[in-house]
């Protein structure tokens, strides 16, 4: 549905040059959310203008619903954009119209008469919840109920697509929950695609079914969101799924690893397990088969859409040549193993 | 007061009236677009045009920089072309138009300059054409900003008018300085100036009146 192929975006010339995008290509398929994580500046925002050609790529081609978008001169560039529908972090509802005047923007855009405008604006705000709403303006609603708002007035005009622009950032965690159960049913209702973009991996756990990570204008990951919770393929990545899953080892213990491993000092690892290796009692097969003792100092079970992903972080105590085979052991087992560095043993 | 007196102020007060209603109404009809192609022909924006923003943005400053009374002798000639003559309501309406033109275009800028260009890029997004932008979006949006705008310009031509009378205009300024002036009347110099006044409070409370009744923030 939604095809980039070796897009580029550079703004400005020469040496002041400043590279938003670089190479990028993405294939959303019809009927799923896909969502690009990254980090602020990352260049999030100007690849999911780049779809709808609010931003112009300097390079590559964006392909909507089969339409090469930028060989459409200007009016056909109109026309295939009530094709694709937008929502932004901020709502961007008209302050001076009232909810369904806004809502109906779209659809005088499109020349569409009073009465066709009058039997398509009632039942959006119908399925956003907001139909007792009609007549009041943006200024007095929620944070929440303008992002319904923005979105029935983005699904005004019947599009295929949907784009959603850090859509949750400014909400509660609450209303964040309600908004994207909302989208959820749209996508699946309607069967309407989803390109959504966001810095929060809750958003991407809780409805997208394929991820990119973006970094520094690069796509650097692309995976089902199942397999980028249990192993993503990149440090930042990594980080990513550390942070959402605040595993990080207390500080007094930071302090105390150090990078080189000797016959007095103990592995600091941090396990990720999914799928199979969750119910199997693995630690215990680790002390009698490898002989090795296990201090886990943090541990944690999240559901991932239909799988389950386990952290942990633990100090393995044996000597070097078991911890080592303790390791090998784990990694045989479909664990992911880092080490995070060593501490002196204190006996 | 005799009521010759009062004939002439009220005569007075409609010159006034009339000569910023002509130059108010006809200043807005050709400010308000060229307030908006400066806002809309600035690079990045929905028209973009660089060298015909820059070029309008000159033309609009040397307007306002012209002191407007000097404005008003030296337009003489063309004052002469459009109305026939160059005393009178009629011709002082001619330099009060040019006067204001600038100043209102400047202001509608200004208001426009206020709306969130998060709105420019939905409707974009929406599939808007830039002509729709301006009319769905941008002027409803900054309509509070521009009725305070043309408030503004109709007090500033309430006394620019006043100096109207000083070169045969007519009107309050023109009652105020022959007869309160030149031949030491200070009841008439005071009733023109407690007119005036009352003039431009009315303009000012009916303005911020319209501001508030369009206001939905």
């Amino acid at each position: 549905m939604i095809e980039l192929s070796n897009v580029s975006k550079t703004y400005g010339s020469g040496e002041s040059a400043v590279h938003a995008l670089k190479d990028i290509n993405l294939h959303v398929p019809k009927g799923t959310i896909h969502g690009v994580i990254g980090l602020s500046g990352a260049g999030k925002s100007t690849l999911i203008r780049c779809v709808n050609l609010l931003e112009r790529p300097t390079q590559g081609s964006v392909t909507v619903d089969g339409q090469e978008m930028m060989r459409l001169n200007r009016s056909a560039l109109n026309q295939a954009r009530h094709r694709i529908g937008m929502i932004f972090q901020h709502f961007n509802l008209l302050t001076t119209r009232n909810v369904f005047d806004n809502v109906a923007l779209p659809l005088e855009l499109m020349g569409e008469k009073r009465s066709a405008i009058q039997s398509r604006v009632l039942p959006l705000l119908e399925m956003v919840g907001l139909a007792d709403k009609a007549k009041q303006y943006p200024a007095q609603l929620s944070g929440g109920q303008k992002q319904r708002v923005a979105i029935a007035r983005a699904l005004a005009s019947k599009p295929n697509v949907l784009l959603c622009d850090e859509a949750t950032s400014a909400l509660d965690p609450q209303t964040t929950g309600s908004i994207l159960e909302l989208l959820r049913d749209i996508n699946r209702q309607l069967g309407i695609t989803i390109l959504l973009i966001t810095h929060e991996m809750e958003v991407v756990k809780s409805i997208c079914h394929r991820v990119s990570l973006i970094s520094n204008g690069q796509l650097v990951e692309d995976a089902e969101v199942g397999d980028f919770f249990t192993a993503p393929a990149t440090m930042l990545g990594r980080e990513f799924l550390n942070d959402f899953l605040q595993l990080t080892p207390p500080k007094e213990l930071i302090e105390r690893l150090g990078d080189t491993s000797s016959e007095n000092t103990h592995p600091v690892v941090r396990l990720t397990f999914s799928g199979d290796a969750v119910s199997t009692p693995l630690i215990s097969r680790l002390a009698r088969e490898c002989n090795v003792d296990v201090s886990i100092l943090q541990a944690k079970v999240e559901s991932i859409q239909d799988r389950t992903l386990g952290l942990m972080i633990a100090e393995l105590l044996g000597s070097e040549a078991q911890t080592q085979e303790a390791m090998a052991y784990l990694q045989s087992h479909q664990l992911h193993v880092e080490v995070l560095g060593h501490v002196q043993r204190t006996v | 007061m005799s009521s010759a007196l009062f004939n002439l102020i009220l005569q007075a007060t409609l010159d006034t009236l009339y000569m910023v209603a002509i130059s108010g109404v006809i200043s807005t009809l050709l400010g308000l677009p060229l307030g908006v192609m400066l806002y809309a022909t600035r690079p990045r924006q929905i028209l973009a045009q660089p060298v015909l923003n820059r070029t309008l943005g000159i033309i609009t400053n040397v307007g306002r920089s012209i002191p407007f009374i000097i404005l008003m002798v030296a337009i003489i000639p063309f004052t002469r072309m459009l109305v026939g003559t160059s005393i009178g309501i009629n011709a002082a309406s001619v330099p009060l138009t040019i006067a204001a033109i600038p100043f209102v275009a400047r202001l509608i800028e200004g208001a426009l300059n206020e709306v969130s260009p998060g709105l420019i890029e939905s409707a974009q997004s929406m599939g808007a054409t830039p002509w729709q932008i301006i009319c769905k979006v941008l002027i409803p949006e900054a309509r509070g900003g521009i009725i305070t705008g043309l408030t503004i310009t109709l007090v500033t031509l309430v006394s620019y008018s006043a100096m109207a009378g000083a070169v045969g205009g007519g009107g309050l300024g023109d009652l105020g300085i022959r007869y309160g002036y030149n031949r030491f009347n200070p009841t008439i110099m005071l009733i023109t100036v407690v007119i005036l006044v009352v003039m431009v409070q009315a303009f000012q409370s009916f303005g911020d009146y319209l501001v508030r009744k369009s206001d939905r923030k």
